[in-house]
């Protein structure tokens, strides 16, 4: 039997921890777990006619769906016939034998293989049509594998131990599906620190190494791996010594992991006691308890869109009222600071009626499509309003890029507030009003915006997309959505600037905003909230405690010197490096 | 080496040489005794099977030709070229 030899493998360190265990293949299409096995000589034959059993059953499987079909669906019938015909073409019944015997391999991988060559074939043709033709293969061969695999077919949804996802990428669709409290960590070819693999790791508390280009080809099913989120590294069949330093280096990791989680609750303030207000992003709801319970000294975004994606049709004032009066009422006398909703006309069609947008990014979304659905923004604002009797609530107007959107949002809440106290109700009308910094356009007028707002909220992660052009969801540029660019850190200083000019407050809501390497520049810039995913509250408060404001301006003043993300990136190291280590390991 | 034969048409349906009209072109091949081909713009594919075949991309208005490699199958030939020629009966 051949020695497993240890590899190390370089990625991205997209969600700090770290886990030893068994590696556990996903399929590109993360529908069915592809295991991939090599067989010895003997077995091929075998081999061969468990694919030619399979494809058989299939057949069969067809025959009597096109036998049941009626007389008046033969349009359809005909189109189950080609797929008849479509099991036996030899370019994909003949090549997945061929890749059997010549590979020596399973006949799931074997299929797997020749669909995915012949997907990438008709995926490259001009003609729509037959590009399309794809999901026929696909179709024809979703069907035999499904006979191959049989009653053990393998589901993400279903993965019932304790193992290390590995895959090529995984979707939000994908990773939806899993059951992420089985999985010790992820490990992906694609990805990187902003995606949404990425946000998930973080969220859950996940280690995950992704960006690694090839490690699915190279890890097998059940190899043992050694995931360290730290640093990016992973390790492939470690040696005795390598587990046993692994081992020490993860019980490091928990130990201060769970000291920093005790100091959550105290306040963040640095060395030169200049007070920093840590809260927290959420979605859901139950969130709320997140942030209290990791210190959190209130909700710097309450992202509402998830009410309206659930429900079949928009939610009532009452219904979005008693959601936002028990985060607010949890939450005292913390604030909290409600969003409006930031959905776009692609997820709100469901209801809305279809909108075909070519670019929805850019497209009618935030305070864009609430401003042309008055009925929609006004029920939000009153369900706001009332809310806010209970405890301390901000409001937020996302997606602003000029003035008068704010005038006219602002317009919206006085309207709002006089119909609720024309109608008697209880309600707060005197709570303060902020926009989302994450349109260019918003930073380059941040002072003018100034004069009509009580705080600005700067969301990294749209900013950052806009402002270098990037999709940080696209594999092939998403290298290039760099936080430190100089054009990044600039405009943050503007809208510092711009606030500190009309004394209003700048809160950040990124993912930068929770990341402790950057909590020195952004301090140094003027940053005064930093609002991020409720489990990093705690590490974000040890690295405030840790610094000096005085020697963050410095600093800040320093790295604007800096001409390019990579110089700014050395310099931080530099400097600040240590946070991180401090943070993993003490 | 074989004798061939081969006779030229052009794809006269809306549709084209589309998944079931190959596959109708595939089943008459699957008859044939030697290699049959369908050749479009130097590149030649196995007509007895269909994905080879919308691998061409052949759109409405397409020239192909068909060839066969064995005399034998003289009659295939004829019956794919009726079988393009009649727009595949669509």
């Amino acid at each position: 039997m051949p020695e497993n030899k240890e590899i190390v493998l370089r990625g991205i360190a997209a969600a700090p921890g770290i886990c030893i265990g068994k590696a556990y293949l996903v399929d590109r299409e993360g529908v069915n777990v592809i295991r991939r096995y090599h067989l010895a000589d003997a077995e091929l034959e075998d081999e061969k006619d468990r694919f030619k059993t399979a494809v058989k059953k299939s057949t069969e499987e067809l025959r009597s769906i096109i036998e049941e079909t009626p007389e008046d669906f033969r349009e359809h019938a005909a189109i189950l016939e080609t797929h008849v015909a479509l099991l036996r073409d030899k370019m994909l019944y003949g090549k997945a034998i061929e890749r059997i015997e010549e590979e020596k391999i399973n006949a799931e991988w074997a299929l797997k293989n020749v669909v995915s060559e012949l997907k990438g074939m008709f995926s490259s043709m001009s003609d729509a049509y037959f590009r399309e033709r794809a999901a026929d293969v696909v179709h024809v061969s979703d069907r035999i594998m499904r006979n191959l695999i049989g009653k053990e077919r393998v589901n993400i949804k279903n993965i019932d131990k304790r193992v290390i996802l590995v895959a090529t990428d995984l979707s939000p669709a994908e990773t939806s599906q899993i059951q992420l409290e089985r999985i010790k960590g992820f490990v992906t070819d694609g990805g990187g620190v902003t995606s949404h693999t990425g946000i998930i790791a973080r969220t859950l508390q996940i280690p995950a190494v992704l960006g690694l280009n090839n490690a699915s080809r190279i890890i097998r099913n059940d190899d043992i791996i050694v995931v360290d989120g730290t640093d990016g590294t992973l390790i492939v069949n470690p040696r005795d010594y390598t587990l046993v330093e692994y081992e020490e280096r993860k019980s490091r990791y928990e130990r201060q992991k769970s000291l920093i989680t005790r100091t959550g609750r105290h306040s963040a303030a640095t060395k030169d006691n200049i007070h920093i207000q840590v809260m927290g992003n959420i979605e859901l709801p139950e969130e709320v308890f997140l942030v209290r319970d990791n210190g959190g000294n209130g909700i710097g975004l309450y992202r509402t869109e998830f009410q309206y994606l659930q429900s079949s049709g928009f939610p009532s004032e009452d219904e979005l009222f008693d959601k936002y009066r028990d985060v607010v009422e949890i939450m005292a006398p913390h604030p909290v600071t409600i969003r409006t909703l930031d959905i776009n006309g692609d997820k709100a069609a469901s209801y809305t009626g279809s909108l075909d947008e070519a670019n929805p990014a850019l497209g009618l979304r935030a305070i864009r499509y609430c401003l042309t659905r008055p009925d929609v923004f006004r029920t939000q604002l009153r369900a706001i309003l009332r809310a806010a009797a209970f405890g301390s609530v901000r409001i937020l107007f996302p997606m602003i890029s000029g003035l008068n959107e704010v005038l006219e949002a602002k317009k919206f809440l006085a309207q709002a507030a006089g119909s609720l106290a024309e109608e008697g109700k209880t309600f707060r009308a005197d709570i303060e009003t902020g926009i989302m910094i994450e349109v260019p356009s918003a930073v380059v007028i941040a002072d003018l915006l100034a004069e009509e707002v009580d705080f600005f909220s700067i969301g990294t992660n749209d900013l950052i997309q806009y402002a270098l052009a990037i999709d940080r969801g696209n594999r092939y540029v998403s290298h290039l959505y760099q936080p430190l660019h100089p054009a990044v850190l600039r405009m943050i200083r503007q809208v510092t600037a711009a606030a500190e000019e009309k004394n209003i407050r700048v809160s950040m809501c990124g993912e930068m905003a929770g990341d402790p390497i950057y909590i020195p520049v952004l301090l140094g810039l003027g940053i005064s909230e930093l609002s991020m995913t409720p489990q990093a509250i705690p590490a974000v408060k040890n690295t405030v405690r840790s610094l000096n404001m005085g020697e963050c301006r410095d600093f800040s003043r320093e790295i604007f010197s800096k001409t390019g993300d990579r110089e700014a990136r050395e310099f931080l190291d530099k400097h600040y490096g240590y946070i991180t280590e401090q943070i993993y390991f003490g | 080496m074989p004798e061939s034969f081969s006779k030229e048409v052009t794809i006269v349906n809306e549709l084209g040489l589309h998944a079931r009209s190959a596959a109708k072109i595939a089943g008459i091949s699957q008859k044939a005794k030697a290699e049959v081909r369908i050749v479009r713009d130097g590149t030649a594919v196995d007509a007895k099977s269909i994905i080879d075949m919308l691998t061409l991309a052949c759109g409405k208005g397409s020239r192909i030709r068909i060839e066969i490699d064995s005399a034998s199958d003289m009659n295939i030939l004829k019956k794919i070229v009726s079988l393009v020629e009649s727009g595949f009966g669509e």
